[in-house]
């Protein structure tokens, strides 16, 4: 076990590497001596990654803006924007939908950019009768919207399968 | 104790140090975030929910090319020496082993292993898949990954989103899901004093650095993980090239620090790298970041061709074999024994001895 540097009492827990000057130091603390200095340890940064930036989002959101959003709960996991703010993780993959606003532009600040240049990903198709669901409330779709050129292929496609 | 040497090889092969440049870079990890959709992810997800997780890998795995002579871990079985051996071996992530076996209804976080490729279950997200090759190896480590994401997501539908790609739990990873990350060795840069300048560097190209055991870890023995910061708004492609290419930099300042220690001060780094491989030679007691410090000044001594007889792969071994819940396994047996530090000295000592091919 290895002790606090500045206490010399608690185990150590806090490493903190900082260079200064190109002189690489580091330190030994317990946690108590580092929220004492003021570092934020290794494991608030993992768990708060987006720390201050969930904060002021939270601030602006209640402030007014998307108070939709703010206040809204995904309907896929209950999650709020308050417990993104928390945790830093969002709670399924509804709330990219839900907070979508926020997210968009947490997004653009952290990578830069929003839209993926990856690969696509195409689903496994969940066989014949599943398609066939699928496609037909794609179809159901495509008339409500009045989209007939959409709604033929989907009818055409639907014929096929049948 | 957990049987290890199921895993072939041990999940160790690219200890072997087979790899390109595998004497500045220790070895290559990518690693791609996956989530099953229509299920909450791994920190809202109740036990059903996870153990529905576990159920869809399990078969998906198993079907796949990389389910034959493969092994799981549950981690709930596991005790926690056995968990932080797994995480020492690279194997699994602190945030994985971590997991509360005590959760009710189980965590059902698991470990599959299959030679160099591997995923974890519910872990942050339901799915990390990641390979880990000997050297720099982008290329091959990455090739091999998108075999089994097309495997597994071709058999599990996973969450995806046509603007912001494949959605993670933390926002960071979203979009490509992919952290390729490189295991360097840089003590000509931090004995030259420019590490500081360069590490700088690397944050305003998009790139980020931590220390040997990854996120919040600190840097010990002149090992680096050098990584991509972003996941979102480049393909993997572009992701992978411009790691590739700012590593290959590093990798050169990193060989003419070396070279401007050897031209302008010979004896002290003569005497630096032998002081060191004398120390481990010798020493009775070594504590770990002590050990981490005189391997990286031998190998710095075998990089520079004036230590003989010493191979990468004996200093590999040592890395991970010198770390406390391996000393413990390995030569104790008796998890935490109260002198590692004679321990370690000793299974140090040992090595050298029979792997070390010339004496000083």
């Amino acid at each position: 076990m290895t002790l606090c540097e500045s206490c010399g009492e608690r185990e150590a827990v806090v490493h903190l590497t900082q260079i200064v000057d190109n002189t690489i130091t580091t330190l030994h603390l317990c946690e108590r001596c580092a929220a004492e200095k003021g570092v934020e340890t290794g494991a608030q940064v993992a768990k708060f990654p987006l720390g201050d930036f969930l904060a002021s989002l939270g601030k602006s959101a209640l402030a007014g803006g998307a108070a939709g959003e703010a206040a809204a709960s995904c309907p896929g996991c209950g999650a709020t924007l308050a417990d993104f703010r928390q945790t830093g993780r969002l709670g399924c993959a509804r709330c990219y939908d839900t907070f979508e606003g926020h997210l968009r532009d947490l997004l653009r600040r952290l990578h830069g950019n929003t839209q993926h240049e990856g690969e696509r990903y195409g689903a496994p198709s969940a066989g014949p009768v599943g398609r066939l669901a699928e496609l037909r409330e794609q179809l159901g779709r495509a008339v409500g919207a009045e989209n007939f050129e959409l709604a033929a292929e989907l009818r055409d496609a639907i014929r096929g399968i049948e | 104790m957990i049987d290890i040497a199921l895993v072939p090889d041990g999940g160790l092969s690219w200890l072997d140090g087979s790899g390109p440049q595998a004497d500045v870079v220790l070895s290559t990890r990518v690693r791609l975030a996956r989530n099953v959709a229509g299920v909450a992810f791994t920190s809202r997800a109740g036990p059903l929910d996870r153990a529905r997780v576990l159920d869809l890998v399990d078969a998906a795995w198993r079907g796949s090319p990389f389910g034959r002579g493969s092994v799981r871990f549950l981690l709930d079985d596991l005790a926690p020496e056995d968990r932080l051996l797994l995480h020492e071996r690279h194997l699994a992530s602190r945030e994985l082993t971590a997991a509360p076996s005590e959760r009710e209804g189980g965590s059902g976080s698991a470990v599959y292993l299959s030679g160099s490729t591997g995923v974890m279950v519910n872990e942050e997200d339901h799915l990390r898949l990641q390979t880990l090759h000997s050297g720099f190896a982008l290329g091959p480590a990455y090739a091999e990954l998108e075999q089994l994401d097309a495997s597994l997501g071709g058999a599990i539908p996973f969450a995806f989103h046509s603007e912001f790609g494949y959605l993670t739990a933390c926002p960071t990873n979203a979009g490509t899901g992919l952290r390729a990350s490189v295991l360097i060795h840089l003590p000509g840069l931090v004995l030259t004093k420019e590490i500081a300048k360069v590490l700088q560097g690397l944050t305003q190209v998009g790139l980020t650095f931590r220390g040997l055991y990854g996120e919040g870890s600190e840097v010990v023995g002149n090992f680096f993980q050098l990584s991509n910061q972003t996941t979102l708004g480049k393909s993997e492609e572009e992701l992978l090239d411009h790691l590739g290419k700012i590593v290959r930099q590093v990798v050169a300042y990193e060989e003419q620090a070396r070279q401007v220690l050897l031209r302008d001060a010979p004896t002290i780094i003569e005497d630096k790298v032998w002081r060191a491989y004398g120390l481990l030679r010798h020493a009775r007691s070594l504590s770990f970041e002590e050990a981490m410090n005189l391997l990286s000044g031998v190998r710095l001594g075998v990089g520079l061709n004036l230590i003989p007889g010493v191979g990468v792969y004996t200093l590999n071994k040592l890395l991970v074999f010198t770390q406390p819940a391996h000393l413990a396994a390995y030569e104790t047996r008796v998890p935490g024994d109260a002198d590692v530090r004679a321990t370690r000295a000793v299974y140090v000592r040992r090595v050298l001895d029979e792997e070390a091919g010339w004496r000083a």
